[in-house]
């Protein structure tokens, strides 16, 4: 596990990766902390102020300071994706080692009816459940995750089909252990690395759609200061102040690409062979 | 190619719209949305609600009425939208053909810059070329799409004033001004595709190149112009159709966010309407059309694929 953390921070892409990764962490765990300003506190003076020493990264149409908003607004963003990613990951994961585990027909018909769910664009589906279960940012969290089910479902089972054939699990069949303990105790633990790489790019895709979501104003609500809505709300005022559209564009991005590095960068050091 | 692949194929596809449509269906059976309140407004009277209720069959099990519906989506009817009280077949299906030339438009563009440069990049592997590509296309697949269409949007048409900034104009009416306001759209979409397409080109190509029939052809004494792209360029193509199709999925559900920034009325927004105003018959058609255009172009893609490459043999 140390030995892999190396490899990956070994590479440049893996290295600049971990840090912009560790700059979110921070700005999720001190972000509240350390903002020069209340990401609510309102300047009538201040309003559209171009980036200075006062405002480093500028003010919005309030004249609230855009850096403060943006440290701020890291907390409400980056935890929503890790969560979103990490339930459906968790399900896709389950749902394919189960349909390995079970094989045969039953395999074949939940792949397909999973395959049936992959054709509903991921935004469109998480649209269609975010209007049925209704606006907010924790029913964004569970369309994302719902989207992301069968998208995992599907790596999994094909790395836990290699599992299922391993004699260590016809030894446990053999020893009459439940479908659970197998599922659970012998199959995953073993399908683990890939799931863990695919989901850390998937987090950027989170990111992204989470940001999306809040956009088209049905994920997290004002006055959050969630960067999708950020953006949402700087376009309307980018004649006057194209700085409130840029910084939080650019946060989402970095956000995106440090997750990309690192998941990249975990499987290229995992397969160290493949130098591509 | 089999009879026998082909025909599976094509069940697989019939199976994946119906698994869709009994999705879009129980999803927006859930919505808090009652068909008879809308469609007579806020003043109707409680008889007259019941009286469209057991007409419009609202109360009959959800199974008899996903039956009801899907028979006449199967037949073409899609219902009457309860915003524009006008057939929603055949208004969803003029937004799609405007969506599907955004999107043409935008893989055409696609595929023109990103193969080159795919193959310069896998040339010139390692060196600064290969490495300004692959950092662009990091940025490229990095960027919510609207990110991507609000900072070209900023620049192009707020700063520079080179193109409009939003609005559709059909290119049939007008062709200069309607390619001049589809410029944006298809900018920002082609943005995030070619950095996809172009990544895979690189792999494709860095793989054929360490073929053993690439070799052959260089110790046969080809020139290089020759074993480029008349051996290596054509067996790299191949799995770019796969990805291509694939990402029609993303295009569909990219094109959501693209027309709602830009205010075209291609199906993306039509559906965003009719999510904004729960206008059922409209929510069911959109994300039933969409996923159906998405499954259909992966079918038509896996048959172009093995038609294009001899040696795949499906049983």
């Amino acid at each position: 596990m140390i030995e892999l953390f190396i490899r990956l921070l070994r590479r440049p892409q893996g290295f600049i990766g971990v840090v912009l990764l560790l700059l979110v962490a921070a700005a999720c765990l001190f972000g509240s902390a350390l903002a020069p300003y209340a990401p609510e506190k309102i300047d009538f003076l201040g309003r559209f102020r171009a980036p200075g020493w006062q405002n480093w990264l500028g003010a919005d149409q309030f004249g609230r300071d855009i850096l403060s908003r943006l440290m701020v607004g890291a907390r409400s963003t980056v935890p929503m994706a890790l969560i979103a990613t990490f339930i459906g990951s968790a399900a896709g994961a389950i749902i394919g080692v189960g349909s390995a585990y079970l094989g045969g027909r039953s395999d074949e018909a939940i792949m397909r009816t999973n395959d049936a769910m992959m054709a509903i664009p991921g935004l469109l589906l998480a649209l269609l459940l975010v209007s049925t279960l209704g606006n907010g940012a924790s029913n964004a969290v569970i369309a994302i995750a719902v989207a992301f089910a069968p998208g995992m479902a599907r790596v999994t089972r094909s790395v836990a089909l290699n599992v299922r054939n391993q004699d260590y699990v016809k030894a446990a069949i053999a020893r009459g252990e439940s479908a659970s303990w197998i599922i659970f105790r012998e199959m995953l633990p073993n399908v683990m690395a890939p799931i863990v790489i695919e989901s850390t790019i998937r987090v950027s895709f989170a990111v992204m759609l989470f940001a999306t979501l809040s956009f088209l104003g049905v994920g997290a609500q004002p006055p959050a200061s969630e960067w999708g809505l950020m953006v949402a709300d700087a376009r309307q005022y980018m004649h006057q102040a194209p700085w409130g559209l840029i910084a939080p564009s650019g946060a989402i991005a970095l956000t995106a690409i440090a997750f990309n590095l690192v998941g990249d960068g975990l499987r290229d050091a995992l397969n160290p062979k493949d130098e591509r | 190619m089999s009879l026998a692949w082909f025909a599976r194929r094509l069940i697989l596809t019939a199976y994946t719209i119906i698994v869709v449509s009994m999705l879009v269906f129980a999803i927006t059976q859930i919505l808090p949305a009652d068909a008879a309140q809308s469609l007579l407004g806020e003043n109707a009277t409680p008889e007259s609600l019941a009286a469209l209720r057991s007409k419009l069959g609202l109360g009959d099990p959800t199974w008899l009425q996903y039956a009801r519906w899907a028979r006449h989506v199967f037949i073409g009817d899609f219902g009457i939208s309860m915003r524009t009280s006008q057939p929603v077949g055949p208004e969803m299906l003029a937004a799609l053909s405007r969506s599907l030339l955004l999107a043409v438009s935008s893989i055409l563009v696609t595929l023109v810059v990103a193969v080159p440069l795919g193959v310069l990049a896998a040339l010139r592997q390692g060196k600064l070329a290969d490495t300004g590509v692959s950092l662009v296309a990091y940025f490229g697949v990095s960027l919510p799409e609207f990110v991507t269409a609000t900072l070209l949007a900023l620049l192009l048409a707020d700063t520079l004033h080179w193109l409009p900034a939003t609005g559709y104009v059909s290119p049939l009416e007008d062709f200069g001004s309607g390619i001049l306001h589809l410029a944006l759209p298809v900018l920002t979409v082609s943005v995030i595709l070619i950095a996809h397409v172009m990544r895979m080109m690189r792999s494709e190509m860095l793989d054929v190149l360490k073929s053993d029939y690439i070799r052959a052809a260089r110790l046969k004494g080809l020139p290089e112009r020759t074993v480029l792209f008349r051996h290596a360029l054509r067996n790299a193509l191949l799995p770019v159709v796969t990805i291509i199709a694939l990402d029609v999925g993303y295009l569909l559900g990219g094109v959501i966010v693209i027309e709602e920034i830009f205010a075209i009325p291609g199906i993306g927004r039509a559906l965003m309407i009719a999510i904004t105003t729960r206008d059922l018959p409209s929510i069911q058609a959109g994300a039933l059309i969409m996923a159906a255009t998405y499954a259909l172009t992966n079918t038509l893609a896996d048959l172009a694929y093995a038609v294009l490459d001899k040696r795949i043999r499906y049983d």
